[in-house]
């Protein structure tokens, strides 16, 4: 009786082989350009790259509207990793061999993107990627749209120590156990120290994923702050456990005059599920707000309340928000299109060098330009006050775009890196 | 405005208009200027200056090329004459404050209010001065110490003079400040007298290492209340997911994979009431708890009951196998609230009276959402009992538990006491939904994370055992806060879910065992 | 030694060796490119993929299907074989990280300046071999005997399985426990000096991954036709009756427990370089609670189901998340909810209905003209509890083996013990 199962999963295995040698051969003729949209859409990330996934294809309408690129129209192809790292990979190859796209917009943490890494290099694929991160990485196939930590974190602290933002003394380094906040904590003990900052007036902390319950954690920082002079907290907790953090904040009474509360992951998004009254003055750095006033951005939101009305997204189309991964991410779909017009093909080989030096004027105010080496973007740091309504006030901003470091100086052995991907060609 | 009347009969101080000058510079000078203009309004001890601090904390400050306003919706007036400005000008500009400049501004608005004609802003005004001011706040400290009678805000506004003695006084000055500190137990004290302690001049440093001593030892109090607070508020929150689960798997049998999500609808039933109050209620926005509590029982109720006629009474008796159809059921119901309400989180409010929290102790403030959380654990506690131990229904769900055939004999209908009973454990998650609104994310996520940690609790209260799932849930919630403040959040959970392990090997049955034929039927 | 197969099954078998070892190396490598018989590094990797899953499925059923223990812990003994393997991976990249040292990248990032006592020994091979199977299996032997041996049962067995692999996730998420943190291992370049990429090397991986999954089929065949399995089978049905036969059942517990935890190693050893990367979400609940859905979508109790229900629901999940990503969710817990409501014995068990009721109906045309030969052969030696239907052939049910009978009679008499004692 054995034997017919067997034969059966013979036949289910031939079934499978037969379904890939057929998909293999329906790309004979292309009239539009493929892209990839690489975001999770269910599971523990859904809750921030959802959104991303919808700005892609908003840009994407947006150029079609337009005519196109090439006098060819974007076709954007969407799957859903689901948050599960193996899966980002193998749907990363799933969309450059089987789906052959041209570009893949996608990934939000440092670990999915490690996780296709690979599959981008061997494939020499490209991937633009729209989130703030930990440096330590350039590679040839990825350009990076968010800040580096020298665009976000070191600005924020440098701002914290300042008059204007209280002369912080000692510091409360809290962050979500994973690397992002682990490297940015590290690069700031090193930049503190060099300011002069005393090992005792540093405290780290890390919570696991998921931490829901931060009385402890408060209880810590009080106590940490009544030990010495002004203390500042800086806090790299990853998305879903802020709102806990901040409600217990707001609740246990510690305001942003006692001891202010820099986030570097906390935006628009996240504080839509919070009462902000209590946390009015707490701060964010970023390199773009919703509330920032020019003529882009006003054009930029109301794009994005508009396409969130049409296509009834849930949750935005009641209250539209934008936040700065979602301009990183309309950023890098503008700059791979106008490379793509510049290179006058899709190839990667060719996009990849016009890519380099591309300007646009980005919502945030500034001509956001890709650094002709390092796959970064040239980014302006701005650091915002939580007001009444969950908007931010920028009360700093650098006064230009702030070049990229993604191998930080204050890691050692980092200034013998070079600036620019190690080309594979120079390997070989 | 009565206060600001009162101030301005009291004060006596019938100036026609601010200083232009200074309003300006507070409105577009640079971080120094303000400061400084901020001392100028208040050393004018004009009832508009502190209107317009407050305006400018607020951010409710615009300035329209030179004059300055407050706007607030669609009215504005003149800051430095209080003047009516209509229309609004077109062309305005907010004038931001940040945290350096809004703290000046509130030790000002404070330090004007120490002569309050009432009570409470008095005290309000005395208490946010003793927690650390400026300074340069001491010669109205002193004025004001001179006019003040009442015991409490006296002793306050000593404690107040004395910490900014400490910083520039003589040296009798400084030891008395330092005597004075040494009595107090404020966190602020600490820092002084820490700092103190350092001091070169040895008399100074001894004194203030005594009297740094003696405030950490009342600190030291403190910081243990707030442990066991943070303990048992920890254990109410768990007993609450728990208590749920203790009835459809600890009663029922039922491996309800699905359980997390029914926390999930009860907070989105919250979510649901809060904006159909705020549309429809505006005016009574603050009770929609008391809606949300009952919706978010029946929503959830009605979900479970549904559930179960049309799911899990066909899997009774294959355990197992419900473990599998609930999880689909789970990613079935996730993936609908994701469709309904959006991948991001929701916003849920906390009514007025629940936000914020009562200072017990200098160090120790108890959130109002933990204690009120605690309260509702307790009466959803009681009521289940009450229900289970007083009513028919009750008395239906435990014999059938006990003997489904026995039960069935003598006339029991089982097959819809088993819908009640599911129901019943469905609502209470759907409470457990409401009460975890308040304190943290509601997302489509919200159930992933307390389902594991529900289960934990129950099977090391003992399966079946409403008395074990509550010394569970406390024992869980002490062990963790209390493992958490000497080993960091990470371990302390391993430890915990390590130490579950152990004990089940130990003893399989729980905390607490059922006695008696029922172990082994 | 019982009889594994009949000829047909051996012949299966044989065909399947064929497809795997020179069919599929065939249409990957020596098939051009850009032709439609090509078969492309996606499926490859796909298909190994499934096969690492088929493994751990099959571990998953010997436990499950034939010992009645339900371990909702399976995705740590996987994910500690994969570790094991990916500490070996990382060690083969040398200087050729970020950071050219011969520490791996994350450990120059935490500023480490040796190797912890983890890595002792690990950039060789067959060290790495040896934690692959002995890491998971004396964590199991551990625990299984003193879970066993306390009595530890259904559905607390479950939950505190569950409890170890969610203590384990948040042990390896701790970037001070010196596997990567939240990172994991990722990045690889070499194995054995191959390098890791290139097509030949991804086949012969596929390759080896076919060689285990088919070991791992007779291996498990064997136990279940052995001696051994009608015991493991007896114990599931009632553990107590065995008892009293004088059968020591913790020790076949903790024996059958400690294999499957080895054979999920194994499967996550292979899965690591393919997959290319590890990292502590594969130890979550929520995954562990798959791998048990893959068993019971496929057939419990039987051996093919598992490598059908790991085919179907990972080959559903690559489908949907491509074809419906929105709404993919929906349809694999629908899948989940309708499987068990009206499959309860799988994917196997329907075929098995099916020749059950076509055997019967030919018996029955049979018996009309030649009565009294109802072959015992109509039913499946190895199904977990015959179909409802073949109760009423009176006459084939005396020749049913023991096992089979008491497995109708039974519902998981376990699970039914913890519903009576509530």
């Amino acid at each position: 009786m054995k034997r017919r199962g067997v034969l059966k999963m013979l036949g289910m295995s031939a079934a499978i082989a037969a379904i890939g040698l057929g998909s293999s051969s329906l790309y004979a003729q292309q009239k539009t350009i493929k892209v990839g949209i690489l975001h999770s859409l269910s599971g523990t990330m859904a809750i921030s790259e959802t959104v991303l996934k919808d700005t892609v294809l908003m840009a994407v309408d947006e150029i079609n509207a337009k005519g196109g690129v090439l006098g060819m129209k974007l076709e954007p192809v969407v799957v859903d990793p689901a948050s599960n790292w193996p899966l980002f990979a193998e749907k990363a190859r799933q969309l450059i061999t089987q789906d052959k796209v041209a570009v893949v917009f996608g990934c939000w943490t440092s670990v999915s993107r490690k996780s296709v890494l690979p599959v981008f290099e061997e494939l020499n694929s490209l991937l633009f990627y729209p989130v703030q991160y930990e440096g330590e990485e350039i590679s040839k196939n990825v350009f990076y749209t968010g800040a580096a930590p020298n665009q976000q974190a070191i600005p924020a602290v440098e701002y914290l120590m300042s008059k204007d933002g209280g002369s912080a003394k000692r510091w409360v380094l809290l962050g979500t156990d994973y690397v992002y906040p682990r490297t940015t904590n590290k690069i700031l003990r090193a930049f503190l120290k060099s300011k002069g900052v005393a090992e005792a007036d540093i405290m780290e902390e890390y919570t696991p994923f998921g931490h829901s319950d931060y009385q402890t954690i408060i209880a810590k920082i009080k106590k940490f702050a009544s030990e010495g002079k002004k203390t500042a907290v800086v806090s790299t907790i990853n998305g879903d456990s802020n709102v806990p953090f901040y409600k217990e904040l707001g609740n246990q009474g510690l305001k942003a005059t006692d001891v202010p509360v820099v986030a570097f992951s906390v935006g628009e998004e996240e504080l839509r599920g919070v009462d902000t009254k209590p946390l009015v003055g707490h701060l964010a750095a970023w390199n773009y707000f919703m509330s920032i006033k020019n003529p882009e951005n006003t054009a930029f939101t109301k794009k994005w309340a508009d396409y969130a009305k049409a296509k009834s997204i849930a949750g935005h189309k009641d209250k539209p928000l934008t936040n700065d991964p979602m301009e990183a991410t309309y950023i890098g779909v503008y700059m791979w299109k106008q490379a793509v017009e510049k290179a006058k093909s899709v190839e990667v080989d060719k996009v990849r060098p016009a890519v380099y030096g591309q300007t646009f004027k980005a919502p945030s105010g500034i001509i956001s330009k890709m650094d002709e080496k390092n796959h970064h973007l040239h980014k302006a740091v701005f650091i915002g006050e939580v007001k009444a309504d969950g908007q931010f006030n920028v009360v700093w901003k650098t006064k230009g775009p702030v070049k990229a470091q993604p191998w930080s100086p204050f890691i050692p052995g980092n200034d013998k890196k070079k600036d620019e991907p190690a080309l594979m060609a120079e390997k070989k | 405005m009565r206060l600001f009347l009162l101030l301005l009969f009291f004060l006596a101080a019938p100036a026609a208009a601010l200083d232009p000058a200074a309003l300006e510079k507070l409105a577009t000078g640079d971080g120094d200027e303000r400061i400084a203009a901020i001392g100028a309004l208040a050393a004018e001890a004009d009832p508009r200056a502190l209107e317009v601090l407050k305006a400018f904390a607020e951010g409710e400050l615009q300035t329209a090329g030179k004059r300055v306003l407050i706007v607030r919706g669609e009215e504005a007036v003149d800051a430095a004459t209080g003047e009516k400005v209509s229309p609004l000008p077109a062309e305005r500009e907010d004038v931001v404050a940040n945290n350096r400049l809004r703290s000046a501004a509130a030790d000002a608005m404070a330090g004007l209010r120490l002569f309050a004609p009432e009570r409470a802003p008095r005290l309000a005004a005395a208490k946010e001065l003793a927690a650390g001011a400026d300074a340069g706040m001491l010669p109205l400290i002193r004025k004001a110490l001179e006019r003040e009678k009442d015991p409490e805000i006296l002793p306050l506004l000593e404690l107040a003079a004395a910490s900014m003695e400490m910083k520039d006084g003589d040296k009798a000055q400084k030891l008395a400040a330092i005597r004075t500190l040494g009595e107090s137990a404020s966190p602020n004290s600490k820092t002084l007298l820490a700092e103190a302690a350092r001091d070169a001049d040895e008399e100074i440093s001894l004194e203030a290492q005594k009297g740094l001593r003696a405030v950490e030892g009342r600190l030291a109090w403190g910081e243990r209340a707030g442990l066991l607070f943070a303990g048992i508020s920890l254990g109410s929150i768990l007993l609450l997911a728990a208590l749920g689960l203790a009835i459809t798997y600890g009663l029922m049998g039922v491996i309800n994979m699905a359980h997390g999500e029914l926390i999930m609808i009860g907070a989105y039933a919250t979510y649901v009431v809060q904006n159909l109050f705020r549309a429809y209620l505006p005016a009574a926005f603050d009770w929609y708890l008391l809606a949300a509590v009952p919706a978010a029982f029946l929503v959830s109720a009605c979900v479970g009951m549904v559930l179960e006629r049309s799911v899990i009474r066909w899997l009774y008796g294959r355990p197992l196998e419900t473990l599998l159809a609930t999880w689909g059921i789970s990613l079935v119901l996730i993936q609908a609230v994701r469709t309904l309400f959006g991948a991001q989180n929701v916003q849920v409010e906390n009514p007025a009276f629940m936000s914020g929290g009562i200072q017990v102790l200098s160090n120790v403030v108890l959130p109002w959402s933990r204690i009120m959380i605690i309260v509702f654990a307790a009466l959803v506690l009681a009521g289940m009992w009450a229900l289970l131990t007083k009513t028919r229904l009750g008395l239906f769900v435990r014999g059938v538990t006990q003997n489904r055939a026995m039960a069935s004999c003598v006339g029991v209908p089982t097959a819809r006491v088993d819908t009640w009973a599911f129901g019943l454990g469905s609502g209470i998650a759907g409470l457990a939904g409401c009460a975890l609104s308040q304190l943290g994310n509601v997302g489509p996520d919200l159930g992933q994370a307390y389902i594991v940690d529900s289960f934990m609790v129950v099977v090391f209260g003992g399966v079946g055992q409403l008395a074990g799932t509550v010394y569970a849930a406390l024992t869980l919630g002490f062990a963790n806060k209390l493992l958490e403040s000497w080993s960091g959040a990470v371990l302390a959970k391993i430890a915990v879910l390590v130490f579950i392990i152990f004990f089940i090997q130990r003893r399989p049955q729980g905390l607490f065992a059922l006695k008696g034929r029922a172990v082994e039927a | 030694m019982t009889r594994l197969y009949g000829t047909k099954g051996w012949m299966a078998i044989a065909a399947s060796a064929l497809v795997l070892f020179v069919v599929f190396p065939l249409l990957s490598l020596a098939v051009p490119q850009g032709s439609p018989l090509h078969l492309s590094q996606y499926w490859v990797t796909l298909i190994g993929k499934i096969m690492c899953y088929a493994i751990v499925a099959i571990a998953m059923d010997l436990i499950w299907g034939y010992c009645g223990i339900l371990s909702l812990g399976h995705g740590l003994f996987f994910a500690l074989g994969g570790y094991g393997m990916g500490m070996y991976l990382m060690r083969q990249i040398g200087r050729e990280g970020q950071y050219q040292s011969d520490l791996p990248d994350f450990m120059v990032f935490l500023d480490w300046k040796a190797l912890p006592w983890q890595w002792w020994n690990s950039d060789q091979f067959w060290w790495a071999m040896l934690l692959v199977v002995a890491v998971p299996g004396l964590l199991a032997f551990v625990f299984g005997y003193f879970a066993f041996r306390s009595r530890v049962k259904g559905v607390y067995f479950s939950i505190i399985t569950q409890a170890l692999t969610f203590a384990a996730m948040l042990l390896f998420f701790r970037n001070n426990t010196g596997f990567g943190g939240n990172n994991g291992f990722t990045d690889f370049k070499r194995i054995l000096g191959f390098a890791i990429t290139t097509p030949e090397t991804r086949m012969a991986l596929f390759a080896i991954t076919g060689a285990a999954l088919i070991g791992t089929l007779l291996l498990a065949r064997w136990i279940v036709t052995s001696k051994l399995g009608r015991v493991l089978t007896a114990i599931r049905d009632a553990e107590t009756r065995v008892a009293f036969c004088g059968y020591d059942t913790v020790h076949y517990k903790v024996a059958i427990f400690t294999l499957s935890a080895v054979l999920c190693g194994i499967a996550g050893a292979l899965y690591v370089p393919q997959v290319g990367i590890i990292n502590p979400s594969e130890m979550s609940p929520a995954n562990s609670i798959e791998i048990a859905i893959w068993v019971a979508l496929g057939g419990r109790g039987t051996l093919v189901g598992p490598i059908l229900g790991a085919g179907v629901v990972n080959g559903a999940k690559s489908y949907f998340t491509q074809a419906y990503p929105e709404y993919w969710l929906f349809f694999l817990g629908l899948i989940f909810i309708l499987a068990t409501l009206f499959l309860p014995k799988g994917i196997a068990g329907l075929a098995q209905q099916w020749r059950e009721r076509r055997a019967r109906r030919r018996a029955a045309a049979k018996t009309a003209t030649r009565p009294g030969t109802a072959r015992a052969e109509a039913h499946p030696a190895a199904s977990a509890g015959a179909h409802a239907a073949a109760r009423a052939e009176a006459a084939a049910a005396r020749t049913r083996p023991a096992r089979e009978a008491a497995a109708e009679r039974r519902d998981d008499p376990g699970m039914a013990a913890e519903r009576g004692r509530a």
